[in-house]
């Protein structure tokens, strides 16, 4: 995909879809970071929310004060030269698991599944170094990608009606952390005590886009 | 001022226009399902259109009002009563001290909104009073109204003052301001419960079958037993992609209809998640949202297709007339 490949489409009456790229990788969750930031520098008028996903950005605009044809002109201007943007800094954070039993239910059908141990689940778990794509979901929840491939397992058929807050779960390719008590289908591993959002924090979201993530296991 | 509650209902809720500004933190925007409703039940008693006033579901809470109080109710006819007296909806009215605000059952729509002059004080919670349940922030503790809660009321403006000052020296010391709405603006909804909503055509429309396509403009939808304000699950013809897809999560919006493996669309409304990765085949026009949040639980929707130029028209048709109405309280203040 080129470098400078920008498509906008309307999302409803009253957001933006900034389509930057098609497939989840790092050089896109870079160009998604770049135009939030470009964005957070050159704030337009009309628009309210600025929402990082794996490819896209989505800009959630007040139509009263600007039609889809205004801001999508808009954008385009100001998303401009996108390879240009300076990146803010990110942060790598440790979050120490404890695996298994009740805290993580589903770590023996993840091991059956990818005809592994437990024990040897874990390490590969703990062994890798995820990257924050997106949050979403949930207040605070990260879409981390970079999990071991023997460890990619489907979600539950039945999904959960409550998940605990600090359920650390694998979902397809992804691993995530539940920040809130919330239904769920990932498949449950472990659980942290690290607060993942907190309303009385600033910024409340422990992670953001373009931050790294490692997990340690905590001896019970 | 203390306003006291003697009985909950069944889902009372502190409601404003929602938490903007915080969706890349993964926070929904919440706030009222019916916005125009909140909007114009504030106007009435002289707040600002964004001050937070209460979101009564279908079964409305008994209320002890302890000092006197401008109040007004918007939206959904729940037959509300003071002392046991029908209260107008969409006027101001005056409540003297010790009266007891209370509701029949739900006669047309499905959320009314109370606007108490002043607004009701809850701290704020990333810029908004909203409550979301689910997170268990804003509002009056995270959570539904239960009894015996006291709610603090704010220091009305000096509008409320001039509107209660109308309100007392008029003959039914109430005031209806909202009868100059025009028809671009629904104070309140008809007692029909087969509403038509207008809706885009969502990205993945174009994926769906020809029979999905038609069925989708042509049948009635069937609001389910377990919507709530995150979203409505419609029961009615099977909608199915044409060959099935795994999507990348993105962003979705109030309104924004997907299309889960099942087959039974869910719209999504206030307390909706940030991001989706469902098909998106229709997004339903701004301007119609606060009809759909008034269908109660088996109430039916029909689609209407409308393009992206027609709808925004219309919602800024709806925005003006808000303005107007905004306008004639104050010409009418004497």
């Amino acid at each position: 995909m080129s470098p400078d490949f920008v498509r906008i489409e309307p999302l409803g009456d009253a957001a933006i879809l900034v389509r930057l790229g098609s497939d989840i990788d790092e050089a896109t969750n870079r160009r998604v970071r770049a135009a939030c930031a470009r964005l957070e520098r050159r704030r337009l008028a009309a628009v309210s929310d600025v929402v990082a996903a794996f490819t896209t950005v989505a800009v959630h605009y007040d139509p009263a004060r600007g039609t889809f044809d205004q801001v999508a002109r808009e954008l385009s201007t100001a998303l401009d030269q996108l390879d240009q943007e300076p990146l803010p800094a990110t942060r790598t954070l440790t979050i120490p698991v404890h695996y298994g039993g009740g805290f993580g239910p589903d770590l023996e059908w993840v091991a059956a599944h990818a005809r592994l141990t437990p024990e040897e689940v874990v390490r590969r778990h703990v062994a890798g170094e995820y990257l924050v794509h997106m949050i979403g979901f949930a207040p605070g929840f990260p879409y981390l990608g970079g999990l071991d491939a023997s460890l990619v397992c489907p979600r539950r058929e039945t999904p959960r009606t409550h998940v605990p807050t600090g359920s650390v779960g694998i979902g397809g390719s992804q691993t995530g952390i539940y920040p809130i008590e919330s239904p769920g289908g990932w498949q449950l591993i472990g659980r942290t005590d690290v607060v993942l959002f907190d309303p009385a924090r600033e910024p409340p979201s422990l992670l953001a886009p373009g931050d790294r993530v490692r997990f340690v296991e905590v001896q019970a | 001022v203390n306003l006291r509650v003697l009985r909950a209902g069944l889902l009372t809720t502190v409601q404003d226009l929602g938490r903007t500004g915080h969706q890349h933190e993964g926070v929904p925007v919440g706030g009222a399902m019916d916005t125009a409703a909140l909007r114009v039940a504030n106007l009435l008693v002289g707040n600002a259109e964004s001050a937070a006033g209460l979101e009564v579901t279908l079964l409305g809470p008994t209320l002890e009002l302890p000092g006197d109080v401008l109040l007004s109710i918007t939206g959904a006819d729940l037959a509300p009563t003071l002392d046991e007296r029908p209260l107008l909806m969409a006027h101001a009215v005056h409540a003297p001290a010790g009266s007891q605000l209370a509701f029949g059952g739900p006669r047309a729509g499905c959320r009314a909104y109370v606007a108490f002059a002043g607004g009701i004080d809850v701290p704020l919670v990333l810029g908004s009073r909203a409550t979301y349940l689910r997170a268990g922030i804003g509002g009056l503790h995270g959570r539904a109204l239960a009894a015996d809660d006291r709610i603090t009321l704010g220091e009305p403006s000096a509008r409320s003052r001039r509107i209660a000052a109308c309100v007392a020296v008029g003959s039914s010391a109430s005031w209806s301001p909202a009868r100059f709405a025009g028809t671009a603006l629904r104070v309140l909804p008809s007692t029909g419960t087969a509403v038509e909503v207008r809706a885009l055509r969502g990205r993945h429309y174009d994926e769906l079958t020809a029979a999905s396509q038609q069925a989708l403009w042509l049948e009635p939808f069937v609001v389910s037993g377990d919507s709530d304000r995150m979203g409505y699950r419609l029961v009615g013809p099977p909608l199915a992609l044409a060959e099935p897809r795994e999507l990348v999560s993105e962003a979705v919006a109030f309104g924004t209809v997907q299309l889960p493996p099942g087959g039974n669309p869910i719209v999504l409304l206030a307390d909706r998640q940030t991001t989706g990765g469902y098909p998106r085949v229709l997004e339903v026009a701004s301007v119609d949202l606060p009809l759909l949040a008034q269908t109660p639980p088996g109430g039916q929707v029909r689609f209407r297709e409308v393009s992206l130029e027609e709808a925004q028209r219309l919602y800024l048709a709806r925005e003006q007339e808000l303005a107007r109405l905004d306008v004639g309280i104050t010409l009418q203040l004497c």
